[in-house]
């Protein structure tokens, strides 16, 4: 290969490279960008929309809360206000009354206690055995006895199960007692117990100490309620205040990232908290992140598997662009050594005909002054007679010779006409004869009689079968060896077969003996453009070249071409 | 000139910038008793024609330098309209002997040519160039006749 051929390739690869460069860069820039953005105002929505919902889930559930709170504290206070503490303090009446309750609010009522100003109980309904029980020394009586009403934290109490109260003074008649109701920690719990969403999401409240006032039934554990933490962040850090909700975002002590939503109930009392895992609350968007993403590449790979199969094409194309261009020079500067081989052919063969004249003429002057008499007695008569003849018959073959020599000059040019291929052919073969019989060649033809011209032109098929044959000579020319030339018609093509008995041509090198500039003779006898150049001749008449070898053997290159259509000769 | 004649030798002229070839011709001519007069180039056969009008035979080559043979034609032609010219080539120029042949040559013979064919031709050649003569010289005496009243 040459250096040309070199550049050639570090060319191509180059192109091949900028092509993929560019055509990823050009699509894959704006895919991102387009991606991105899009994916980055749907997080920003998609959050706002997710915050929007857990703000509102809190809110009415807070407001749920509160009215519960409220309704249980409007019962008891219509109980005091109605019975009075004379019918209250009876055990039998009271019962009546939590049976009323219960009838009316299910199981959320426990129990009734009616508690003196002493904080001892006097009256008491319930499934419990807290008869006279004193509570002058619980904290919820001291509260309740200073206040109209009180409702409790939830604690576990004499009875050891966790509930909280619902307490109300009455000071009517001037003396002060208490009506106290113990609401169902179950039934209280399922308020917030009901608030779930998605795997992770619950919620609970916290009392002004941040501690646990529900036990969430679906938690993993305990200590994924960081309730001293996310009581300080809301109500020290954010000054949450009634009405207000609030959000935060914290790790948990799993380092798990949360998501807090709160809000104030009972008065600032209690803190409404709904906790849920970050991850598991943008499920849907990480899905879509996934989706995007696989999307995206699967777009990535498309584009990259499309820049690399495009460039691949184009560098082909440009590579046989290139390689046509290469050969169409190769063609136009060896036709033009053929048209000035052809001139200088032409000018050799008229020059030398003259002296050859001379000579025939010199040899017939001896041939006329050898029939006068004086040498009509000689003794080398005869042989004088027989030189003379060669002269002459010698002179007539350089006279053929130089004749052949002439008309093969004259069809350099690459014009097409109607070409009489048994004539061209048989040409050419007598023109091959001579270094075919140097090389131990013989040349066989079988030329079909009467086939029709071809539009072509002489000087390229001229070339084609002077390639053909000098290759075939040149393949025998170790042993000597038969060159068979034959035409033939078949249908609509002419088909002509150049067959040697030379040494063959290896497998390996088959596929490549029409590549320009391959070629296996040693270096300066062979330019590797020889069969090239045919093929493209060949190619070019719409024909075909082909080859079939056999090492030790033989090659026979075969060529089929058109004959003109007939609607074609007739235009 | 002797009009009966057609066994009377003719008179060739040998036209060829070569001049070994004009010498060998010319001594092959002449002992095939022709009479052979020479030249070696167009512009000198032209002038030795307007010497010997009664040259029957040009036999002349195609390719010479400076005036070439259809070139010299054209004017012999012109100057001699009846004489008969046998155009001698080499094979690149068979067209332009055809060429000579529309200009009123005789005929044409490839280099190098069998004796035998050039002496037919030559023969030919002269025995058509007398023809005419001939017609033309009884016109004339048929012209002349008609004057003086026979």
């Amino acid at each position: 290969m040459t250096k040309d051929n070199h550049l050639t390739d570090h060319y191509l690869r180059s192109l091949n490279r900028n092509i993929i460069l560019i055509i990823i860069i050009v699509s894959v820039i704006p895919l991102i960008l387009v991606s991105g953005t899009i994916y980055y105002q749907f997080r920003a929505s998609y959050h706002e929309k997710v915050y929007d919902h857990l703000r509102e889930l809190v809110q009415s559930h807070s407001q749920n809360i509160d009215s519960y709170l409220q309704e249980k504290l409007s019962d008891i206070r219509f109980l005091t206000d109605s019975c009075g503490r004379e019918k209250l303090t009876d055990e039998s009446f009271l019962q009546e009354r939590l049976a009323v309750l219960q009838k009316d609010f299910g199981k959320d009522f426990v129990d009734l206690g009616v508690i003196n100003a002493h904080g001892e109980q006097i009256a008491y309904a319930g499934p419990f055995k807290l008869g006279k029980a004193d509570y002058s020394g619980s904290e919820w009586f001291r509260k309740s006895i200073q206040s109209e009403y009180f409702i409790s934290d939830v604690f576990l109490g004499l009875r050891g199960v966790p509930h909280f109260i619902i307490a109300v003074r009455n000071n009517r008649g001037g003396i002060s007692w208490i009506l106290r109701a113990t609401i169902d920690f179950v039934a209280f719990t399922s308020l917030v117990e009901n608030i779930r969403l998605g795997q992770t999401g619950f919620a609970f409240i916290l009392n002004n100490k941040g501690k646990l006032q529900t036990t969430p039934m679906a938690r993993p554990s305990m200590d994924m309620i960081d309730s001293k933490n996310i009581y300080e962040e809301f109500v020290t850090k954010q000054q949450i205040s009634r009405g207000k909700i609030c959000i935060a975002t914290r790790s948990d002590s799993s380092r798990h990232k949360n998501i807090y939503v709160a809000a104030s109930i009972k008065n600032g009392d209690w803190l409404l908290v709904y906790q849920q895992r970050i991850a598991d609350a943008f499920a849907d968007l990480r899905k879509t992140f996934i989706i995007t993403t696989a999307l995206m590449f699967m777009g990535l790979l498309g584009i990259i598997i499309m820049a690399f199969t495009l460039s691949k094409t184009i560098v082909e194309r440009v590579a046989k662009a290139d390689l046509e261009k290469q050969m169409m020079s190769k063609k136009v500067v060896e036709s033009g050594r053929l048209a000035s081989v052809g001139e200088l052919a032409s000018g050799v063969a008229h020059e030398i005909n003259n002296p050859i004249a001379i000579m025939v003429e010199e040899s017939g002057w001896i041939g006329d002054l050898m029939e006068e008499e004086e040498f009509e007695k000689s003794e080398n008569r005869a042989e004088i007679e027989r030189a003379v003849e060669k002269i002459q018959y010698h002179g007539n073959r350089c006279k053929e010779i130089t004749s052949k020599l002439l008309s093969f000059a004259r069809k350099t040019d690459t014009t097409v006409h109607d070409v009489n291929i048994k004539e061209l052919l048989e040409e050419l073969v007598a023109l091959s004869s001579q270094r075919a019989k140097y090389g131990m060649v013989e040349i066989e033809t079988d030329f079909q009689q009467n086939l029709p011209s071809l539009r072509a032109s002489t000087s390229e098929f001229q070339q084609v079968f002077f390639n053909l044959i000098n290759n075939a000579i040149d393949a025998m020319h170790h042993d000597g060896g038969t060159l068979t030339i034959s035409s033939r018609q078949r249908e609509n093509y002419l088909v002509i077969s150049v067959s040697d008995t030379g040494e063959g041509i290896p497998e390996a090198n088959l596929d490549r003996i029409f590549d320009p500039f391959f070629t296996t003779k040693p270096v300066g006898k062979g330019t590797g453009l020889g069969l090239s150049i045919c093929y493209g001749i060949i190619e070019k008449m719409g024909g075909k070249l082909e080859v079939e070898s056999t090492v030790g053997k033989g090659t026979t290159f075969l060529i089929s071409l058109p004959f003109q259509p007939d609607s074609d000769r007739q235009q | 000139m002797n009009t009966t004649s057609a066994m009377s030798t003719p008179l060739v002229m040998l036209v060829d910038d070569e001049v070994s070839f004009v010498e060998i011709m010319t001594k092959r001519l002449k002992k095939r008793d022709l009479e052979v007069i020479t030249a070696f180039s167009g512009k000198e056969a032209l002038e030795t024609l307007a010497e010997h009008h009664n040259v029957d035979v040009v036999i002349l080559d195609v390719k010479m330098p400076g005036m070439d043979g259809i070139e010299t034609l054209k004017k012999m032609k012109v100057a001699h309209p009846l004489i008969e010219v046998i155009m001698l080539t080499a094979h690149a120029t068979v067209e332009s002997a055809i060429e000579g042949m529309r200009f009123g040559a005789f005929d044409y013979l490839m280099k190098p040519c069998a004796m035998e064919e050039l002496m037919g031709k030559v023969h030919e050649a002269t025995r058509k160039k007398r023809n005419h003569d001939e017609k033309i010289q009884e016109a004339h005496i048929k012209e002349i006749l008609a004057k003086r009243g026979f």
